[in-house]
């Protein structure tokens, strides 16, 4: 008892080391390789200075400084994510910056129809993202699969059960990638296109992480990843590969300044080296592997580089307002319909990619009568319960987010809505598959 | 027969007990406090309506939707599975540690508790890699046979993965229990004819059920409050992980979440006074406690018991040997065994940034010991005292592991933040001493349940006839209860210690900065990038060690004092 007392004692005593005024506290979600390497060429440019790193899940920091937005801590939000950037402005949690104009010079405004900046100037893109397809070449080649290209190719038949995913709610990227594909297809479209791809899904991962870790452990063959996922596994020897598909966007990686940041003018010399060259000429380093924003930096970077800047990466003309205004929605209807429904959509898709077969091969009297019931069994499951104008209405989009039971109303008719769809999906499709017998 | 061959305990306390007052209160505000205020500042918004009114709207919304209905049946479902099957692996095991002595004992004890332990992030792959789709397992299975089994899909997988996790849970606190059977009850059951699994079910089984229903107690809360293993899996239609991930999306307040929480709450509060209840119903102290003879066994009979029990535990351990083989892997992907090794992933733990061991060994070592000298003193309280508010303290004292670490994390945040602790310059939240606090709290359960479940085995009459012999009641307590409740205590404690080691949910919204963390968090950290994953798995192969010379060195300590007070 005495001693567990002292040490108890001892233990409080050495806790009792307060955060010194100079350090530089940092919330942020990215690798280690990337805030280590940050850190110390921050540290040996400005002698002196300390970055304290505290190393957060995006919706665990956000949730971190708005509990202590009474007395901020943190002095610099540093994440991929660019809802948690929406959510914090939203809220008054960020500060108001404008960094020297000789820096900002040299950043364009726009990387195609996506702002780099925040045009309020509460965060800055300081690394551009691509999305595209990641896999793992041994997976592909054991179960003899070709290589994807495109996102249509998610709804090959041919790739059902060897997908990967992470669910739009829990991924800002993801989210992204579901957006960019609803924006170049169109609605309806794009819906189908995702629930066909959502059938195919082997997983659906709670973190945007656990598709790479999918993928380079060989559980899945390919994943829909954010670029730096793709290009950093490769460089750390993974078999792996990765695509950009023809149409995508890309998005800045942004750096905040804390309301009320404890240590205002260290968070501003880090935000201002890291928009400057030598902060932007650590992206390139192979375990960071992220594109600068100013473009006349690749000239100086490894040969091969994707340059976002030069090549047509951008397909989409991607409306960054539409997309963060039905964001919310977005993500609960991709849940209610394909997250939490995943079991029934596999079995409808696989039902389908039955009927369908078997109704090509079919000779019988009924084969025409069997493809014609397995075009309506693939309608059925490529519907949403859903139409474009709605997820993007004001007033929905508020009561969404509010404490009013809307939210609950408009999920549960969307899973029954889901239910009832894949249900009868999979019953037309074994009615086609009988047929074709 | 148990109810027979206990004495009958009639206690009666006339006289107002000023000294159990005075510890009940203390115990009740510091639960009160570190439980029920920041829990209640987080979930109160379930409760509230728009106006922050009282209203029960919201749970009559959770159960009119068809998801959470679902989700609360599998939960319900897959909690009493993970039970049914973790008692018939967990039960023989207790048993035979209770019974037999044989060579190596202490070793097979040590691998029994290490499926508690499943290190986060690395653990999930482990198990990918060895039982996945293409684990090492399916991947052998396909190459001979041409087929594989989907160990890791849906409600299936999670029950697996759950009751490979948990079942230690029920054998150490049955294993308790069954070393406090006395020996000769069984003795006079055979002398009478009694035999074999007749003799377990009439005499064995009533007798150890203190520690049996205890233990499912803790592995049926713990299942289905757990989140690790569906979101390991990707199975979300549960009440854990639909309330983690309405709680933890960007930018809404979706209040199913917490009302999801008070669910998972009121449940497991249930559960333990259903629990309770049903344990009430007999009485299982004996005055004489713990003559239990254990045979010494060999030759066939120790084959046999020692191949039964490797079979068990080598399934189990499974993905300990994956974390294993991934920490010495460079490349391992879709293949049975690494392509590529390395030993540069324990370089870099050890030597670069050894830091996370360090912390660990402090935060879940201090934790671990507050968490046996509380619940000592609770499960005191609760055995023997008949004060008003000893059910509180119960509940209170459970509450943590019903309670989602994120929950508690953020309700620490919102009570200490604001405010600067004495002495320290900061609030409490800002230091490491937040995160001992945490870990103390969430697992105060595990030592509160061992030391009830060893209390209610100890007759009352023992501690009378000490204070008759005029021993007073700190003396007694010293002398007399704790060395035969030190069985549950160490017991508890070790549990304490074993899921501290690995804790993350809450860990991680409270580590003030990268060099503070505990493994958990450094595995976190290094998880992020698919450079980090041997670096990570190295952590975990550490925190699996550790936990494994922790038990390895309380039962060698208390195994040889005291002529086996610990016969855990």
């Amino acid at each position: 008892m005495k001693q567990l007392a002292a040490l108890f004692l001892l233990a409080i005593s050495l806790a009792s080391a307060p955060l010194y005024a100079k350090d530089i506290v940092i919330v942020t979600s990215f690798p280690k390789e990337l805030f280590e390497n940050y850190k110390k060429a921050f540290e040996a440019k400005n002698p002196g200075a300390t970055v304290v790193i505290n190393s957060k899940q995006t919706n665990a920091g956000v949730t971190y400084l708005r509990e202590t937005k009474a007395k901020p801590e943190a002095d610099i939000f540093w994440v991929s994510a660019p809802d948690a950037f929406q959510t914090l402005k939203n809220d008054g949690l960020l500060e108001k910056y404008a960094p020297p104009k000789e820096i900002m010079a040299r950043i364009p405004a726009k990387i195609g129809n996506f702002p780099v900046h925040d045009t309020d100037g509460t965060y800055f893109g300081f690394a551009i993202s691509g999305y595209g397809l990641m896999w793992n070449k041994n997976y592909l080649a054991a179960n003899k699969l070709p290589a994807p290209k495109e996102w249509t190719d998610l709804g090959n038949p041919r790739y059902f059960g060897h997908l990967v995913i992470s669910a739009p709610s829990r991924s800002g990227t993801t989210h992204l990638t579901i957006e960019t594909i609803l924006q170049a297809y169109g609605w309806d479209k794009g819906w189908a296109l995702l629930l066909n791809a959502g059938g195919n899904m082997g997983a659906i991962t709670e973190r945007s992480f656990g598709v790479p870790e999918a993928v380079v452990s060989g559980q899945y063959g390919i994943g829909v990843v954010i670029d730096f996922f793709g290009l950093s596994a490769i460089a750390s020897g993974q078999p792996v590969d990765f695509v950009y598909p023809s149409l995508t966007s890309v998005v800045p990686a942004s750096v905040a300044i804390v309301k009320g940041a404890p240590n205002m003018d260290g968070a501003k010399a880090f935000v201002n080296y890291l928009l400057s060259e030598p902060g932007q000429m650590l992206l390139f380093s192979p375990d960071i592997a992220r594109l600068p924003v100013v473009p006349d930096l690749y000239g100086k970077g490894p040969a091969n580089y994707p340059n976002p800047f030069k090549t047509k990466m951008g397909g989409v003309e991607f409306n960054d307002q539409l997309s963060s205004g039905r964001r919310d929605i977005v993500n609960s209807l991709y849940d209610h319909v394909i997250t939490f429904r995943h079991k029934e959509l596999k079995d409808a898709w696989a039902a389908i990619y039955k009927a369908e077969d078997a109704a090509a091969k079919s000779k019988g009297p009924k084969a025409a009568e069997a493809k014609s019931l397995a075009a309506d069994a693939r309608k059925l499951a490529s519907q949403v319960p859903m139409d474009e104008k709605k997820a993007s209405d004001k007033e929905l989009v508020k009561a969404f987010q509010g404490k009013s039971g809307i939210k609950a109303q408009m999920e549960t008719e969307w899973e029954n809505a889901a239910r009832a769809n894949y249900a009868k999906a999979k019953e037309t499709a074994d009615k086609a598959a009988a047929l074709a017998k | 027969m148990a109810k027979t061959a206990a004495a009958p305990a009639v206690i009666i306390r006339a006289r107002v007990d000023w000294l159990q007052g005075a510890l009940l209160a203390a115990l009740l505000a510091l639960c009160f406090f570190l439980v029920l205020y920041p829990v209640a500042r987080v979930l109160w918004v379930a409760l509230a309506d728009e106006n922050n009114r009282l209203t029960l709207v919201h749970f009559q919304n959770f159960f009119l939707r068809p998801l959470f209905r679902e989700a609360l049946w599998n939960s319900l479902w897959s909690g009493f599975l993970v039970v049914a099957f973790g008692a018939l692996i967990a039960v023989p095991l207790a048993y035979v540690f209770a019974r037999y002595e044989f060579r190596g004992k202490i070793l097979l004890q040590t691998l029994a508790t290490l499926p508690l332990v499943v290190p986060p992030f690395v653990g999930a792959v482990a198990f990918q890699q060895i039982l996945g789709r293409s684990g090492a397992v399916n991947l052998l299975l396909m190459q001979w046979f041409d087929f594989s089994i989907p160990f890791m899909e849906g409600m299936t997988g999670v029950v697996l993965v759950q009751t490979l996790h948990f079942f230690p849970l029920i054998m150490l606190n049955t294993g308790v229990s069954l070393a406090n059977i006395d020996a000769t009850l069984e003795e006079m059951a055979r002398s009478l004819g009694c035999h074999g699994f007749r003799l377990f079910r009439r005499v064995t089984l009533p007798l150890m059920l203190p520690g049996f229903v205890a233990g499912s107690l803790l592995a049926f809360i713990r299942a289905i409050d757990d989140l690790g293993t569906p979101l390991m899996l990707n199975y979300k239609n549960l009440l854990a992980p639909q309330a983690y991930l309405r709680i933890t999306t960007i930018g809404i307040d979706d209040v199913d979440g917490y009302v999801i929480c008070v669910v998972l709450v009121v449940l497991s509060l249930a559960s333990l006074f259903a629990a309770r209840k049903y344990v009430g119903l007999a009485e299982y102290a004996t005055v004489q406690v713990g003559r239990s003879a254990r045979m010494p066994i060999h030759g066939k009979k120790l084959f046999f018991v020692l191949l039964a029990s490797a079979l068990a535990l080598a399934v189990a351990l499974l993905p300990h040997l994956g974390i294993f083989l991934l920490s010495l892997a460079k490349v391992w992907s879709y293949s049975m065994l690494p392509t590529r090794w390395t030993l540069d992933n324990y370089a870099e733990i050890l030597f670069r940034v050894p830091h996370f061991i360090k912390n660990t060994l402090v935060y879940t070592g201090l934790a671990a010991g507050l968490d046996v000298v509380l619940g000592a003193a609770i499960a005191f309280l609760l055995a023997r005292s008949r004060l008003w508010g000893v059910n509180l303290l119960d509940a209170l004292a459970t509450l943590p592991l019903a309670i989602p670490g994120v929950v508690l994390a953020v309700g620490y945040i919102r009570v200490f933040h604001g405010w600067d602790f004495p002495g320290l310059g900061a609030p409490l939240s800002s230091t490491w001493i937040i995160l001992v606090i945490v870990y103390t709290m969430r697992r105060l359960p595990y030592t509160v349940r061992a030391c009830h479940a060893a209390l209610q085995q100890v007759h009352v009459s023992l501690e009378e006839s000490a204070q008759n012999l005029g021993a007073s009641r700190l003396r007694t307590f010293w002398r007399v209860t704790l060395p035969l409740i030190g069985g549950g205590l160490v017991a508890g404690g070790l549990l304490a210690f074993v899921t501290s080691c690995v804790e993350l949910s809450s860990t991680i919204m409270l580590v003030p900065r990268v060099e503070l963390g505990p493994i958990s968090y450094g595995i976190y950290v290094y998880m992020q990038s698919p450079l980090g994953r041997g670096a990570g798995a190295a952590l975990g192969v550490v925190a699996i060690l550790l936990v494994a010379a922790g038990t390895y060195l309380t039962h060698r300590a208390f195994g040889a004092r005291a002529g086996g007070a610990f016969r855990v």
